[in-house]
């Protein structure tokens, strides 16, 4: 917990949150148990269960509109965010209920960070800006802002590039060093958990590349949820796997299997598993 | 060396239109100087044209010749591109011409306003103008100046758009970001009060200000007509500015664990700021020449009255409206000189924002 918000809680304009009672730092267990996912009335994901272990990269993959962005978006509560959309099931993050009245969704996606698909750095801020913006935006501060964005660049794979153009507006990156900044931006507010939505698929095989590398140094502290549509890249970085499917038109995604990756791609245990992972469909 | 010759495919009149070399650079579509003469010929031939067609039916007008004279320009130069370069081009350059036409008529328009507004009020206006009133001098005496209608302008017009501004940018958050339950009809209104005519809107303070509260004409009872007329516009022109706003900043910034309030005043406001100065400048333009219900608010008055609050107060537009119907020379020169000053006035305000709001980031490379 921030200065900020203890400050905040003191006067009593912020309860205490059963988030405090978590410890600060270090890769979290999030354990999804039996997620189902509405849109309005259309049910688009059914009874998930998946544990994504600490300090590991859990790969979701499937075809397109099978549920995987929508089930990532649910582990940080960015689901509720769209209008119509519900909920059904737990997820914890080790000991604490995420969807608990008790606690609050901002202090959820503290904990539990996101990356996009498209890279997206604030553009109204500078390099420096972006990689703060999430103690700003959140309330909180820090004692060493310098240390922060040095340790958060350095993490994402991208000190190196901007260390001389730090003031600089976050949109005279390329699209690959955009996302990294964006990933810098999500690890600043020191997250336990970071989810990450296809955060390759608009860029080019070098950039790729290099933020690959950086999800499998991140591993160590940080637990990673990727959607990918790429396989090659779910056994690149992935150490988990889980394959999510529709079978019908009109039915709700489903989880089909999921388990260690080398074992999902070459002892599936699922036909439809099988298919997919050889490239039969999808 | 190496030539390249280059042919129009499927032209039955295959004739050699260029010869270049094949590293030198060469603009598709751009102008040679045969096009320009092309273009000339047609125009002159045009001409021609029309002055044979208004001799032979004796007519007279300019204005119908300059019509005739466009549409045979441009049915002449589509068939003279059309034999030489394919139809392709042709269309190509019929088009070209007849938008640039159009672009040309816009800035004659705005060439001939400021231009005519300029020779009527450049007589009259010495740098007395700016700082004295006409409580002193009479309908003939020379001097006298428009310091009272500029003090009541800015006065006015600042504190409307300083009322206008952050109501109207709260009215467009709560329309976009935060989609209420009211939204729909709040819009509806919004877009219904645009349609306000300005008599009405000064009317309503007339009616319910001056004549129910007695509080008596003032520039504070013209701020609040303006603002009434002003609102919807910067409303409107603030949400379809939020609108342009990239979800996915809103989403990051959600995701990184801001509450909304913060997510709109530390990203989407800061992102959008260009566009809400735009918004703004609508909003001042509206209001900056509005005369009407200036006639039934702040009243006018010859004398320089610094306090918004208390007795009439001029304002440019009622300066220029008050005077361009005296029968004297003296009068309707200085009316002329007060529309000058409006005109610049508006000018300059115009670019103080642009600087402004331009003053932020640089465009993202994409």
């Amino acid at each position: 917990m921030s200065v900020d918000e203890a400050n905040l809680q003191e006067i009593g304009v912020l309860e205490p949150d059963a988030c405090d009672a978590l410890i600060p730092s270090g890769a979290a267990k999030l354990d999804a148990q039996n997620v189902s996912a509405w849109f309005g009335r259309k049910k688009v994901l059914e009874g998930v269960s998946l544990v994504m272990e600490p300090g590991k990269v859990t790969a979701l993959i499937g075809p397109s509109g099978c549920g995987k962005s929508t089930f990532l978006r649910i582990l940080n509560r960015m689901h509720e965010v769209i209008p119509g959309a519900a909920v059904g099931g737990t997820i914890m993050l080790d000991e604490l209920d995420i969807y608990d009245d008790q606690v609050s969704p901002t202090r959820v996606r503290k904990r539990i960070g996101m990356v996009f698909q498209k890279p997206n750095p604030f553009p109204s801020m500078s390099i420096e800006q972006n990689v703060l913006s999430g103690l700003r935006l959140s309330g909180a501060t820090s004692d060493n802002r310098r240390e922060l964005v040095e340790d958060s660049l350095q993490r994402a794979g991208l000190w190196n590039e901007v260390r001389n153009r730090l003031g600089e507006f976050g949109g005279s990156l390329s699209g690959g060093q955009q996302q990294r900044l964006c990933i810098a931006r999500a690890l600043a507010v020191k997250p336990r958990v970071l989810l990450m939505d296809e955060p390759c698929s608009a860029l080019d095989p070098i950039s790729t590349g290099v933020i690959e590398d950086t999800i499998r140094e991140l591993a160590e502290d940080v637990t990673i949820v990727i959607v990918t549509h790429n396989m090659q890249q779910a056994q690149r970085v992935s150490n988990n796997c889980a394959f999510f499917l529709i079978e019908d038109e009109g039915a709700a995604g489903r989880m089909i299997e999921s388990g260690p990756t080398k074992a999902l791609f070459e002892d599936p245990q699922d036909m439809r598993t099988a298919g997919y992972v050889h490239g039969r469909f999808g | 060396m190496s030539h390249q010759v280059i042919t129009l495919p499927g032209a039955g009149h295959a004739d050699v239109l260029s010869v270049t070399h094949a590293d030198e650079p060469k603009r598709p579509r751009s102008w040679s100087r045969r096009d320009v003469v092309e273009l000339l010929l047609s125009a002159v031939a045009a001409a021609g044209a029309t002055g044979t067609l208004f001799v032979i039916m004796d007519w007279r007008s300019l204005v119908a010749a300059t019509i005739w004279w466009f549409l045979l320009f441009v049915v002449i130069y589509r068939i003279e591109v059309g034999a030489n370069h394919g139809p392709i081009v042709a269309a190509d350059r019929m088009m070209t011409a007849t938008i640039a036409a159009g672009g040309l008529i816009c800035f004659a328009l705005l060439v001939w306003i400021v231009s005519f507004v300029i020779g009527k009020g450049l007589p009259a206006l010495r740098p007395g103008f700016f700082t004295q009133d006409l409580s002193k001098v009479g309908p003939l005496n020379p001097g006298g100046g428009a310091l009272h209608a500029i003090i009541g302008t800015l006065e006015q017009v600042g504190i409307a758009t300083a009322v206008v501004v952050p109501l109207a940018i709260l009215t467009a958050v709560y329309l976009h970001e935060m989609k209420g339950r009211m939204a729909p009809l709040i819009r509806f209104i919004v877009d219904a009060m645009s349609g306000l005519p300005s008599i009405v809107a000064g009317l309503l303070v007339y009616t319910i200000w001056i004549l129910q509260f007695h509080r008596g004409f003032s520039g504070m009872a013209g701020a609040v007509a303006l603002v009434v007329l002003m609102l919807p516009t910067v409303t409107r022109t603030s949400e379809e500015i939020l609108r342009t706003i990239d979800d996915g900043l809103r989403e990051s910034a959600l995701a990184l664990g801001a509450p909304q309030w913060r997510v709109i005043a530390r990203v989407v406001l800061p992102t959008a700021r260009s566009g809400l100065v735009t918004a703004a400048i609508l909003g001042v333009a509206r209001g900056v020449g509005e005369t009407a219900p200036m006639i039934l608010t702040a009243f006018g008055s010859p004398k320089t009255n610094l306090s918004p609050v208390t007795s009439p107060q001029s304002d440019l537009p009622l300066f220029v409206w008050s005077l361009i119907r005296q029968p004297n020379a003296t009068q309707i020169e200085r009316a002329w000189t007060g529309a000058l000053i409006l005109v610049f006035l508006v000018l300059a305000l115009f670019t103080i924002a642009r600087v402004l709001g331009e003053a932020s980031f640089g465009r993202s490379r994409r």
